[in-house]
């Protein structure tokens, strides 16, 4: 193998790279180069670019290396793959951030890595590039690091005095898809490093006695990612899980990605487009157990499969199940039950709320604080309007339905 | 603000000195409201709308407020107002001047969200808002000069175009980020220099006034198109995000279309490919990393006796005996000497213990602790553990609501406490709470009833029965709860008593 260029690491590892579906910049310290350094962070993440994906770019999202001792089958970079395999070293990655961030390409960094000789070694890495970036060059950006789940605690310690975000991934959503699919991995280990760093996190925000700076560890938290689609778990598991992961150890968020066909696959594997839509309705029933009040089981009660419906949003989905808890009084539900009125988000929710203090709505009042008036007609009342037997009706949801696509002929 | 009034006949046309002059609209709007000038009778002229304007030249003087009428306006207003400032619609100063006099009518009005001028000053602050933010993330600069240059001596350009007059407005974003660095944004609406102290203003740019290319930027095409997956295609979700407009003046965005018409292929292509052979190096990584791991999975049967604590304890790690396993981030197994005398066990071990992966350091473990301090019973004598060794919950938002364990992982998980008895062999053992009472007697009873006596188990172990410390944690009343507490530490004494006896 000839000397890769950095431009030929950077096709390789950026490559590797892309099956990751986080991306968050949000929600970290706040911190500005005024007094020296590069950078700023400002609570709001920045998406500098979005690819043909549909998804934004807001990290460069890299790969330290993508030779791996670890044989997952969902995985590129398996040890198993005949993938082209690379190696950047630690001051070409933190040339790459600092001159991306400089040109405004990027909020920071968002570093992962194969496993290579061992946790520790590769971790110990990861964290050596966060060091620089921080006391060497004063980067104030975004750093995100992907944990090694096996590797030494005290690593995970120094990595949350550095980066913005830790995340571990879970890979699965259940025990025995990872014992089936990545067999060296032991979601035991996974869990326990997930422990550590909540354990982490709370201790460093709890106030101290004299007013000395407190370190800073992982401000904007931490995350994880599972795969959907690689193994036959169902939603109605997949949001259990998710359940528990956020009480367990505080997530910020739990990102699904709907397995990707990737090349030279492994034969334990579904070949198939990924089931985007799948992805697109987990994300939103995620969001009703965060912002919603959705208990992760009522979601899908009643469901035949357990699985979300994939013509219509889980809320709406929801709501055709429990048609008796309909209509909604506009003018006087509590913000609970708003917030179960399909087509009504927080934000139109909120407003509601505050203008119905002053005036009595009108369905045309509603009209004008929501996106579409067509979704939520059939579940509400409001002062000249009820809508009758249509909430009871038979074919509201093929009318609340998108029109179904023309199939291809050949 | 009635017809009747004297300056009704009168018609103002005010000029404002920039696009952006919050403060001469608000102290020409001021003094017109407060003399009762109707929004029909006045018009607003910025100096792009007044090159158009059959009215350019100086402004009417404005009308003299009559008497003492003072206004308190809502500050959302005057905030939301100096926003839409910003905004390119040549109507907006009208506008605000329109929203003002109906305010002053209507006092509440910036709460009615549904009104249509409100949905209109709403509008525009989003607009103004979205605009900002690509201004933020679609600035491209390029390092002018030497590349090597170091940043207290390279200047780096940028060229945008915002649709609104957001450049000065946004100045601070890139002064905070790119303090240190020399920099100039320029735009058809204005341009902005930064030399690492002072920010200045300077007049409209052309796109040729910005350099042409970095080095640099042949880097970022290639992670531009390397970090798209093309099994994903969603055109619309990304030019929603990052409309075509703003294309021109991004390097990497004219990979675009070849990316897009590729994508196909390119999919196929990664279905459509075999599984190969695994290389050669990949029998070497087996052996020397993964030959033994894959010996020792655990399989769902107890392991064989073990000889020493230490070794239950590894063995205790790997269980998944019961389905509790899977939820509890951790086993939480017995902490002790080996050859404590005195055994307490508890229930389960709760949230904070799951974390930690230590028994009795929750709430109910620290009035433990103090409770037997209080007790006179040494603490580091004593060997703590639970019934059940994993956590059960339910979980509930950010929070895992304790859930009791049932009578099959109960009884799965005494094999475990079985082997810790066994080892440690203590003169006494003491059962917290029915769960432990019932693990180590074999029978459910009522704690309340038996407390304070010593059972017999059936392997001849001296059981002594007392309340869980959780218990103590959830009584409401004040009252009830120090005698309750009283009661405890009463039975501790007992314990220690029966110890020394």
């Amino acid at each position: 193998m000839g000397k890769l260029s950095v431009r030929d690491k950077l096709s390789i590892l950026s490559d590797a790279a892309k099956y990751d579906a986080s991306c968050a910049s949000s929600g970290s310290a706040k911190r500005d180069s005024r007094k020296g350094g590069l950078g700023s962070t400002e609570g709001m993440g920045i998406c500098h670019a979005y690819a043909p994906d549909g998804r934004c770019i807001s990290l460069l999202k890299i790969l330290l290396t993508n030779f791996c001792i670890y044989d997952c089958s969902y995985c590129i970079n398996r040890s198993s793959s005949n993938t082209k395999r690379a190696r950047f070293t630690i001051a070409e990655v933190v040339d790459l951030t600092i001159e991306f961030y400089k040109r405004n390409y990027i909020e920071g960094l968002f570093l992962s890595s194969g496993v290579i000789r061992s946790p520790d070694d590769t971790m110990g890495e990861m964290v050596e590039i966060a060091r620089r970036l921080r006391n060497d060059h004063g980067f104030k950006g975004y750093i995100h690091l992907k944990t090694i789940p096996e590797c030494d605690p005290a690593l995970l310690e120094q990595a949350g005095q550095y980066a913005d975000r830790l995340s571990i991934n879970v890979e699965l959503p259940t025990d025995s898809g990872v014992q089936r699919l990545a067999p060296e991995k032991k979601p035991q280990t996974i869990r326990r490093a997930m422990g550590t760093v909540r354990g982490a996190i709370e201790e460093k925000s709890e106030p101290t006695l004299r007013t000395r700076k407190k370190p800073r560890f992982a401000p904007a938290g931490q995350s994880t990612q599972m795969i959907v689609g690689a193994d036959p778990a169902p939603d109605a598991v997949i949001l259990k899980s998710s359940a528990r992961l956020y009480s367990s150890y505080h997530l910020k968020r739990v990102y699904y990605s709907a397995f990707s066909p990737i090349p030279d696959s492994s034969a334990a594997l579904p070949l198939m487009k990924p089931p985007l839509m799948r992805e697109h309705r987990l994300y939103q029933a995620d969001w009703l157990m965060r912002f919603y009040g959705f208990d992760n089981e009522e979601i899908l009660a009643g469901s035949p499969d357990g699985m979300l419906d994939l013509a219509i949003d889980p809320k709406l989905a929801w709501a055709l199940r429990n048609r008796h808890l309909f209509p909604v009084d506009m003018n006087r539900a509590d913000k609970e039950t708003l917030l179960r009125v399909p087509g009504l988000g927080a934000k139109s929710v909120m407003k509601i709320l505050q203008v119905r203090r002053y005036r009595t709505l009108r369905l045309e009042d509603i009209g004008a604080l929501v996106q579409s008036i067509e979704k939520i007609r059939p579940f509400i009342t409001a002062v000249g309007w009820s809508p009758g037997g249509l909430t009871e009706m038979e074919n509201l949801r093929a009318r609340l339905s998108p029109e179904p696509q023309q199939l291809a002929l050949f | 603000m009635t017809e009747d009034a004297g300056t009704a006949s009168e018609y103002f046309t005010i000029s404002l000195k920039t696009e952006t002059d919050f403060e001469g609209w608000r102290k020409a709007a001021r003094a017109l409201a407060m003399s009762g000038v109707p929004a029909s009778s006045v018009t607003f002229l910025t100096p792009s709308s007044s090159s158009q304007s059959l009215f350019a030249g100086a402004s009417e003087p404005l009308p003299n407020a009559s008497g003492d009428i003072t206004f308190d306006i809502a500050k959302s207003f005057v905030q939301k107002a100096q926003t839409a400032t910003h905004h390119s619609d040549a109507d907006r100063y009208d506008f605000l001047y329109h929203l003002l006099c109906r305010l002053l009518a209507e006092p509440n009005l910036m709460k009615i969200a549904s009104d249509p001028d409100i949905r209109r000053l709403e509008a525009m602050g989003k607009s103004i808002r979205r605009d900002a933010h690509k201004m933020h993330a679609f600035v491209r600069f390029r390092k002018t000069g030497d590349m090597d240059a170091r940043d207290d001596e390279a200047h780096y350009v940028a060229w945008f175009e915002p649709d609104h007059f957001i450049v000065e407005r946004e100045a601070g974003f890139f002064t905070r980020r790119f303090a240190q660095m020399n920099w100039s944004i320029l735009t058809p609406k204005g341009s902005i220099h930064w030399d690492r102290e002072t920010l200045t203003a300077g007049p409209p740019a052309r796109r040729s006034d910005a350099p042409s290319d970095d080095a640099t930027e042949e880097l970022w095409r290639t992670y531009f198109s390397n970090i798209f997956n093309p099994a994903r295609l969603k055109v619309k979700a990304m030019q929603s995000e990052m409309p075509k407009k703003y294309w021109k003046n991004m390097p990497e965005a004219a990979l675009i279309p070849d990316m897009i018409a590729g994508a196909e292929n390119r999919a196929k292509a990664m279905v459509a490919a075999m599984p190969s052979t695994p290389p050669p190096t990949h029998a070497a990584i087996r052996d020397r990393h993964w030959r033994s791991a894959h010996m020792a999975e655990t399989d769902n049967a107890p392991p064989p006796p073990a000889n020493d604590l230490a070794t239950l304890r590894k063995q205790a790690e790997a269980c998944r005996l019961c389905p509790l396993h899977e939820p509890a981030t951790q086993t939480v197994f017995g902490e002790g000497p080996a050859d404590a005398r005195l055994v307490f066990v508890g229930e389960q071990p709760g949230d904070k213990e799951d974390i930690a992966g230590q028994p009795f350091i929750g709430p109910a473990g620290q009035l433990f602790d103090s409770t037997l301090e209080e007790a006179g019973i040494d603490r580091s004598s004593v060997y703590v553990t639970n019934a059940v060794k994993h956590f059960k919950f339910q979980p509930r938002g950010k929070f895992r609501l304790h859930q009791k364990p049932n009578g099959d992982e109960v009884q799965t998980c005494r094999w475990w406490l079985g082997q810790e008895l066994q080892l440690i062999d203590p003169e006494l053992t003491v059962a917290l709470g029915a769960t432990a009472a019932q693990s180590l007697l074999g029978r459910s009873m009522a704690v309340t009833k038996e407390r304070g006596q010593i059972l017999e188990s059936e392997g001849g172990r001296q059981v002594f029965i007392t309340v869980h410390p959780s218990f103590l944690l959830r009584i409401p009343d004040e009252r009830h709860k120090a005698d309750e507490r009283a009661r405890f530490r009463d039975d501790m004494i007992a314990v220690r008593e029966l110890m020394a006896a």
